[in-house]
């Protein structure tokens, strides 16, 4: 009983500390995969086209590409601040579902915006990017999506009632906030868990229980299964009704009613060049309408644009409520939360801060469960193979992991572009780093472990940059002088990572190493504790 | 047969058991109870069907959270049984009753 106890405390600090490093990393995807996708141009080079000329230039393309549409949707060229990356003008559509489906297959197209003719997608190397980085955080890899799905909500869930009874049972939580006692081993390790939690307490909390709401049916669907029925007909009907959607589709069609009006409209109310996109749908038994969406802006319910809606015959304005029930807006504001798509730049950075706050909280938790045991284990030699391979596993985490990350970022610049499968090894390269660093750390040791792994990962990140330089025409000598911020703060990004790691290595190595007595050969003890 | 005997009886064997009785108790009885109250809310809140499914739901996680934190504060473990076990019998014939098309 005390070894499950024991074996999956420990897993499910391991799998959060997974869970946190690939979620932290995916408040930042968009730009991961820009940066991952180096052939990507520069700056996109757009000349100035009228916005009438280029809506009717999609409509004509999307008649003979999309006849029988369930929706149109024209994107106008602009800086996305959704994505941080500029929007070429693309054309997107959902073709009407086939019988007994909901919905039918979906496309896009990027237009060349002065002859409307679709343009070929430029030649990038298959990468997975920041999306399968960040997708990892609750899909885990090589596993069936099911299954992961469990194992993560597991560990959430334990998360969650960790943290709740945390501030129930901590007493003296406000005064420990200011509580750092360094240089005291166990003592220091135990504040230091403490500090870090309390810090970003409501992100914790947030973040955990939001993370549970994504998968709310899943992880409990009595309310769902005995009401609707858990078949894959009744779910759809129970989402169909939650979120108040109407499947039944004529084809959408060009509007009859001129577009210049409505677009006038829409510019007196959010003035000069703040329409996203022209929206063109028509329900069974409805008016046809079109919608006018403007660019998103930092509103927490970012699914729910700003638009103008018009009746597309008569050009009338209809009233446009909000999408969705009241319920599922607020089911929706909590996964947006999670995501935090609506954060600006400064906000952003914060999430980011907060994620590496949960990092070092689940590390040094880790790091404190090894500290407490060792002081009842006997003397040094007498090892349990237990404790060793725990501290194997804390050590390929805690840094092997993040080395493993940054290798995958290496291994997207050093792969052969042409080589099969090639995402996949991108992916599995962040795997097998993570492995070495285990067996690494089981065999050699483990101060020694600590230090050259930690030191290994700043010199993967800190590198980065200039791997960047060798490797392609995208690196900072080029992004900062253009001003492509999303390119150069990844590689200075690196640079902080590196010189994080560098730091932790010249703390851990200062601590264990330098006292070493040089006559005498290494120990083979484990312990995190120095005797002061 | 006695040392068999022994080793679920002993002090520590005994110990470890009531710990795994309670974890029951918390993870399993605690899924069962949140499941059958969040079906009750489902049924009652007034609103419409879906919403109220979801709605529960949501606070189903809040409530799977506080039963297994009862379930750890509370010092005898026959009354976490006993509690977990009368609330649910409490809560099923209700379900039952107020299903459509169920209590005919």
């Amino acid at each position: 009983m005390a070894w499950l106890h024991t074996w999956t405390g420990l897993v499910v600090g391991w799998m959060l500390f997974f869970m946190f490093v690939t979620g932290t990393a995916g408040y930042f995807h968009y730009e991961i995969t820009r940066w991952m996708e180096p052939e990507r141009p520069l700056v996109a080079t757009q000349p100035a086209a009228d916005r009438t000329e280029l809506i009717s230039l999609g409509l004509t393309r999307l008649e003979a590409r999309a006849p029988q549409a369930a929706y149109w949707e024209i994107v106008l060229p602009h800086d996305s601040p959704a994505t941080r990356l500029w929007q070429d003008f693309e054309i997107r559509w959902e073709d009407l579902p086939e019988p007994g489906h909901d919905h039918g297959a979906r496309g896009n197209e990027i237009l060349d915006p002065v002859t409307g003719a679709p343009l070929e997608k430029g030649a990038v190397r298959d990468t997975g990017g920041g999306e399968l980085l960040y997708e990892m955080h609750y899909r885990l890899h090589y596993m069936d999506l099911l299954l992961a799905y469990y194992l993560v909500g597991i560990c959430t869930l334990l998360m969650f009632i960790a943290i709740i009874t945390g501030v129930i049972t901590h007493k003296k939580i406000f005064k420990d906030f200011f509580t750092f006692r360094p240089g005291k081993g166990q003592r220091s390790w135990l504040d230091a868990h403490n500090v870090i939690s309390v810090m970003a307490l409501p992100f914790f909390i947030m973040i955990t229980y939001s993370g549970l709401v994504f998968f709310d049916t899943t992880y409990m669907p009595a309310g769902m299964a005995a009401i609707y029925g858990s078949d894959r007909e009744s779910r759809d009907r129970y989402f169909d009704d939650l979120y108040a959607e109407n499947h039944d589709h004529q084809a959408a069609s060009r509007p009859d009613a001129p577009l210049a009006p409505m677009l006038a409209s829409a510019d007196q109310a959010w003035g000069d060049h703040q329409v996203q996109s022209v929206f063109i749908q028509h329900e069974t038994g409805k008016a046809p309408r079109v919608e006018i969406r403007r660019i998103d802006l930092d509103q927490l319910r970012w699914y729910d644009w700003e638009k103008k809606v018009f009746n597309a015959n008569t050009g009338e304005a209809m009233a446009s409520g909000p999408y969705g029930t009241p319920t599922s807006q607020t089911r929706q504001i909590i996964t947006a939360l999670h995501e935090g798509r609506f954060a600006g730049p400064w906000l952003r950075w914060l999430y980011f801060a907060a994620g590496l706050l949960g990092c070092a909280m689940i590390a040094t938790g880790l790091v404190l469960w090894t500290v407490k045991r060792r002081k009842h284990q006997t003397l040094p030699g007498t090892d349990s193979i237990n404790m060793r391979l725990i501290e194997a596993l804390n050590v390929a985490t805690i840094a092997g992991l993040p080395l493993g990350v940054a290798g995958y970022f290496w291994a997207n610049r050093l792969l052969p572009v042409d080589i099969a499968d090639r995402a996949n090894w991108e992916a599995n390269v962040l795997f097998l780093l993570w492995g070495e660093a285990f067996l690494y750390a089981c065999f050699r040791d483990i101060r020694k472990a600590w230090v050259e792994i930690l030191w290994l990962a700043a010199a993967a990140f800190a590198l980065i940059p200039l791997l960047n330089l060798l490797t392609t025409d995208k690196h900072l000598g080029a992004s900062l002088p253009a001003g492509e911020w999303v390119l150069a703060g990844f590689d200075l990004t690196m640079l902080g990572l590196g010189a994080a790691f560098a730091w932790m290595g010249i703390k851990v190595r200062r601590r264990w190493l330098a006292h070493e007595n040089p006559g005498k050969p290494a120990r083979t003890a484990t312990s995190l504790e120095e005797p002061v | 047969m006695t040392s068999l005997l022994n080793r679920f009886c002993s002090d520590s064997a005994r110990y470890r058991w009531a710990v795994f009785s309670r974890v029951t108790a918390a993870f399993v009885g605690g899924y069962v109870l949140s499941s059958l109250i969040l079906l009750l809310l489902s049924l009652t809140l007034p609103l419409p069907q879906a919403e109220a499914i979801a709605a529960s739901t949501m606070l189903g996680f809040i409530l799977y959270t506080l039963i297994i934190i009862w379930a750890f504060s509370i010092k005898r473990l026959s009354t976490v049984w006993l509690g977990l076990l009368i609330s649910s019998l409490v809560c099923a014939p209700l379900v039952w009753w107020l299903m459509p098309g169920g209590g005919a």
